[in-house]
């Protein structure tokens, strides 16, 4: 039988390139545990973001101008007068806060369930040199559309390095390319912003993900699939990433885009905090606004810098706050992953770390008044102990013992059905009065009091047992 | 409710300098299917603003589109003489004379209202007061000492500022109109409230087309998502 085109143009491709077993090494023969859960889908969303970023990004050099002189107005032409420019823009803008927002979640994940513990130190340390690139890229870019805020907020960020002593004053000058931020300054970020920052960016996903791949991904369980293999050599506990993952990170992507839609065509700003209200006022170097505040990403960290009373002190200690994270694997001595089966206080010291981190991301949107900074202060406290005391709490907290297989935990899809049955009541409907004779055919349900009682103090009580 | 919450915002952010007074700012009705009141809001600017304030990120001609106007009478009734429709709202003061006159440069207002907020422009009209102290004669409750003279009391009439007391003994500024100008009270809101209308609109023109566009964009994705949902549960019956 004669050969189709097709079939010998594939041929011919695929004798030189290994397109099949690109596929199948990170698609569809990677076996991925089958127990993930709402946790894992931000990784594959921080993809999709990246994405949205770089493309909408092309797009909008088009018709930006990296010039002092010109960027606010050329800005406001793309919101104006581009075609589907506004949209575009909208995209951009939003997708930078929905990147961190996607980021956070996936971080909180490998701290959950132990996902930066041995074999995949790598994984995380890579993982923290793409944080550490994003906000250096989201910084650059915020610079861009030369407003107020974007003006202030590099003006104090890039001050910042004049605090480290001795070579301090003429690194900011390096810098900044010039005494002030100014057009200098717009030029180099926007460069840093399109293409080095991008570049370094695309390079670090593809050395996660090439890590991840290597020693495989890590379950809610925090147990290694690959230690429970069939007789083909196939982990047990393990699907194929391609169909299974991919069709459900569908689903997530489904539900992303419903909220990320919803922000862009209904509430662009989201209130100040995605768009800066003062960000619409162009850059004035004479005019100082008398509170800066750094986009909502960046507030924790400006918390702390703002909690320590000396300048270098503060600095040292922003970057502290982001160094102890790519340490967090050593720091880390407990014998199990998963948050599942570590004992209380890693439960209790995660919790106080999540809302010391949040509450310093609402104090660094506030001015520092002095109560203000007590409260900053304590937070900053509680976020370093989170970190620096771990190796004492981790190693001496009693831990539960680890399944060898993965365990079922029922989806709230799977639970609902039996949740409505015991918070509702059925009851017969009269149909019409004096009917009697098909009472009973039809019910409806009604809300069970003793039901919903029995329910939230099982929930509740669960949430506290499950502080133990 | 946009609004509400960008004020409330925006009174965080400048917590403890323009909120220094505690004042209240009133609530400015801001609707963009409007066009009526968008047209008289056009034409009020051009008539009292346009002289110091560019709005220079609108032609137009874009404002006849959006507002259901044909563009020949917008140069006719909107415009001022000589203005040609794919004009830009640019004024005619010219930067050095002002910063004579005024001390500073009258700002473009195209992005004002998403800079500010609709209920502080509104309330920032509507709260002017003489002042003899004041260079200008005038003071305003909402920016102190502002750089600008009162282009709407002719309108407006004299208002006066009157320190009052409430019933807890907390001191406030109650302002009273004891000339009557040429609009009744009643009339100045509405002029005022045309006024910011507009400004809003010229803040972000595509305002009410994302809105529109959004719903499709919504149903449609809720549909991905639909189809999402059951090609999953699909391929996972089998997996336990």
């Amino acid at each position: 039988m004669k050969r189709s085109r097709i079939t010998e143009c594939n041929d011919w491709f695929l004798e030189r390139f290994p397109l099949t077993k690109l596929w199948n090494e990170h698609m569809a023969h990677y076996y991925a545990p089958k127990n993930f859960n709402f946790w894992y889908f931000f990784g594959s969303l921080a993809l999709l973001v990246l994405v949205n970023q770089i493309l909408t990004g092309i797009f909008l050099t088009m018709n930006y101008k990296p010039d002092a002189k010109l960027a606010f107005d050329s800005v406001e032409y793309i919101m104006r007068d581009v075609n589907w420019g506004w949209l575009i823009r909208y995209m951009h803008s939003t997708g930078s806060s929905a990147f961190f927002i996607v980021v956070y979640l996936h971080m909180f994940r490998g701290l959950l369930y132990g996902s930066f513990k041995h074999p995949r130190e790598l994984i995380w340390i890579f993982g923290m040199l793409l944080f550490v690139a994003l906000m250096a890229e989201a910084f650059m870019g915020y610079l861009l559309p030369w407003g107020q805020m974007s003006y202030w907020g590099a003006q104090v960020i890039i001050s910042l390095f004049s605090a480290i002593p001795v070579i301090g004053d003429d690194l900011s000058l390096w810098l900044r390319g010039d005494y002030v931020v100014s057009d200098a300054t717009l030029n180099r970020f926007f460069a840093f912003h399109v293409i080095a920052v991008p570049l370094a960016l695309v390079m670090l996903v593809f050395l996660h993900i090439v890590a991840l791949h290597e020693v495989g991904s890590n379950n809610p369980d925090g147990i290694e699939i690959k230690d429970s293999k069939d007789p083909w050599g196939h982990p047990v506990d393990g699907i194929p990433f391609h169909p299974y993952y991919t069709v459900k990170d569908l689903v997530g992507v489904g539900v992303f885009m419903l909220f990320f839609a919803t922000v862009i065509f209904y509430m662009p700003e989201m209130g100040g905090y995605f768009l800066e209200h003062a960000n619409f006022i162009p850059a004035d170097p004479m005019k100082t606004p008398e509170h800066i505040a750094p986009v909502w990403y960046f507030t924790p960290f400006y918390a702390i810098l703002r909690a320590i009373p000396d300048k270098f002190a503060g600095v040292i200690g922003m970057g502290g706050a982001i160094v102890v994270l790519f340490l967090l694997p050593w720091l880390d001595r407990s014998p199990v992953k998963s948050i599942r089966y570590r004992g209380g206080i890693y439960k209790k010291a995660l919790a106080l770390f999540v809302i010391s981190f949040l509450a310093l991301g609402y104090l660094g949107t506030q001015p520092a008044t002095p109560t203000a900074t007590i409260f900053a202060r304590i937070f900053s406290a509680i976020y370093f102990g989170f970190f620096l005391l771990m190796p004492l709490y981790t190693r001496w907290e009693k831990t539960k013992p680890v399944p060898k297989r993965l365990t079922t935990v029922h989806s709230l899809e799977e639970q609902l059905p039996a949740l409505i049955e015991e918070i509702t009541v059925l009851k017969p409907v009269a149909t019409e009065i004096g009917h009697t004779a098909f009472k009973g055919s039809s019910f409806t349900r009604q809300p069970n009091p003793e039901g919903i009682r029995n329910v939230i103090s099982r929930l509740a009580k669960k949430a506290i047992g499950s502080l133990d | 409710m946009k609004n509400l919450t960008a004020l409330l915002l925006l009174l965080l952010l400048s917590f403890g300098v323009a909120a220094s007074e505690d004042i209240e700012l009133q609530e400015a009705n801001i609707d963009l299917s409007n066009n009526a009141s968008l047209q008289r809001g056009a034409k009020h600017f051009v008539t009292y603003c346009l002289g110091c304030h560019s709005i220079k990120h609108i032609r137009y001609l874009r404002i006849a589109l959006d507002v259901d106007a044909d563009p020949k009478q917008v140069l006719k009734d909107i415009a001022p003489e000589g203005a040609n429709i794919y004009d830009q709202l640019h004024s005619a003061m010219n930067a050095h004379d002002a910063e004579k006159w005024f001390g500073t440069q009258p700002p473009d207002l195209s992005l004002i209202a998403r800079s500010r907020g609709a209920d502080w422009l509104y309330s920032y009209l509507k709260s002017y007061y003489i002042d003899p102290k004041s260079p200008r004669g005038v003071n305003n409750l909402i920016f102190k000492d502002t750089a600008m003279p009162n282009p709407l009391w002719q309108l407006q009439g004299e208002q006066h500022a009157e320190p009052r007391k409430n019933i807890w003994g907390h001191e406030y500024t109650n302002l009273v109109i004891k000339e009557p100008g040429i609009l009744s009270q009643g009339e100045f809101d509405i002029f005022v409230n045309d006024l910011v209308n507009f400004l809003v609109y010229v803040g972000e023109p595509v305002q009410l087309e994302r809105q529109r566009i959004g719903k499709y964009v919504i149903f449609f994705i809720l549909m991905f998502l639909v189809l999402a949902y059951l090609l999953k549960k699909e391929y996972w019956k089998n997996i336990h």
